[in-house]
C-alpha cells in the first residue's frame, strides 16, 4: 500500500513533501470507524442528561473512542483548513496569520475535548 | 512588434456549465469547512459537560432547539457527505476510479448514500428521544 507513495518519500528541500498528503489520508482513514461510532453513540445521546452523559463517558471504551476522536478530527480539520487557507488566502501576512490561528485553534480546542471528557470520565 | 496575440483562455468557471464532478469537489471542500465549525459545537457540547449539569442542560436545550436541530441537520448531511466523497477520493488514491462513467456513478453514489445516510440517523434519533 505504501510502496508507490515510499517511491517518492523525501522529495522537497526538508525531505517532507509527501507528509502533509500522507498525514490528511491516514487521518481520514482513521475517521472511517471514529466519525460512524460518534454519530451512533450521539443518536444514543439524544436528549440525555448530564449524569447520564457521564455515566456513558465512565465506560472505558467510550472514553477511549471519543479521545481518539477529537484528537484525529482536529488534526485532520487543520490539515484542510490549511490547504483552503493556502489555495484561496494570497496576501503573504494574512495567510501566515490565518494557518497558525488555524494551527492554534485545532489544538486548543482539541484538548479542550479531550480533557473535558477525561474530566467527566475519571474527575469523580 | 505592435501586434499582441489573442491567447487561448481558460473557461471562466462562472460560465462553465456545473457537472457532478466539479460540484462534488468544491461541495467536498465546503462541507470540511463546514464540519471544522461543527468540531467548534462539539467543543461547546463537551466542554459544556465538564462545567456541569446546568450548563450541560442548557448545551442540549440550545441544540435541541428548532435552530440547534437546523443547524445539527445541516452538519448531519455535510457529515455524510465529506464521509461517503472521502472514502470515493481514497479509492482514487488507490488508482481506482478515474473513467468518465465510473466518476458519475460513483458521484451520484454518494449523493444518494449520504441523503440516506442522513434521513435514517434522523429518524433515529426521533426515535430515542420519543418523538419530542
Amino acid at each position: 500500500m505504501r510502496s508507490p507513495l515510499g517511491r517518492v518519500r523525501g522529495v522537497g528541500s526538508t525531505g517532507e513533501a509527501t507528509a502533509h498528503f500522507w498525514a490528511q489520508r491516514m487521518t481520514s482513514l482513521a475517521l472511517i470507524p471514529l466519525s460512524l461510532w460518534f454519530v451512533f453513540a450521539a443518536l444514543t445521546l439524544v436528549g440525555a442528561d448530564h449524569a447520564t452523559f457521564k455515566a456513558w463517558l465512565g465506560h472505558h471504551g467510550n472514553v477511549l473512542l471519543m479521545v481518539l476522536f477529537v484528537a484525529v478530527l482536529f488534526h485532520h480539520a487543520q490539515l484542510g483548513l490549511q490547504m483552503v487557507i493556502e489555495d484561496y488566502v494570497h496576501a503573504e501576512g494574512a495567510k501566515l496569520a490565518s494557518l497558525i490561528a488555524v494551527k492554534f485553534a485545532a489544538v486548543l480546542c482539541g484538548a479542550s475535548c479531550a480533557l473535558a471528557a477525561l474530566n467527566l470520565a475519571y474527575g469523580g | 512588434m505592435a501586434t499582441q496575440k489573442q491567447r487561448p483562455l481558460s473557461p471562466h468557471l462562472l460560465i462553465y456549465r456545473p457537472q457532478i464532478t466539479s460540484v462534488l469537489s468544491i461541495a467536498h471542500r465546503f462541507t470540511g469547512v463546514v464540519l471544522s465549525f461543527g468540531a467548534l459545537v462539539l467543543t461547546y457540547w463537551l466542554t459544556s459537560a465538564a462545567y456541569g449539569p446546568e450548563a450541560f442542560a442548557r448545551a442540549q436545550a440550545v441544540l435541541g432547539s428548532w435552530f440547534g436541530r437546523l443547524m445539527l441537520l445541516g452538519l448531519t448531511f455535510s457529515l455524510f457527505f465529506h464521509f461517503c466523497n472521502g472514502i470515493r477520493h481514497l479509492v482514487w488514491d488507490a488508482g481506482w476510479g478515474f473513467e468518465m462513467n465510473q466518476l458519475r456513478a460513483t458521484g451520484w453514489l454518494v449523493v444518494t448514500t449520504s441523503m440516506i445516510l442522513t434521513l435514517a440517523s434522523w429518524f433515529a434519533a426521533y426515535a430515542v428521544a420519543g418523538g419530542s
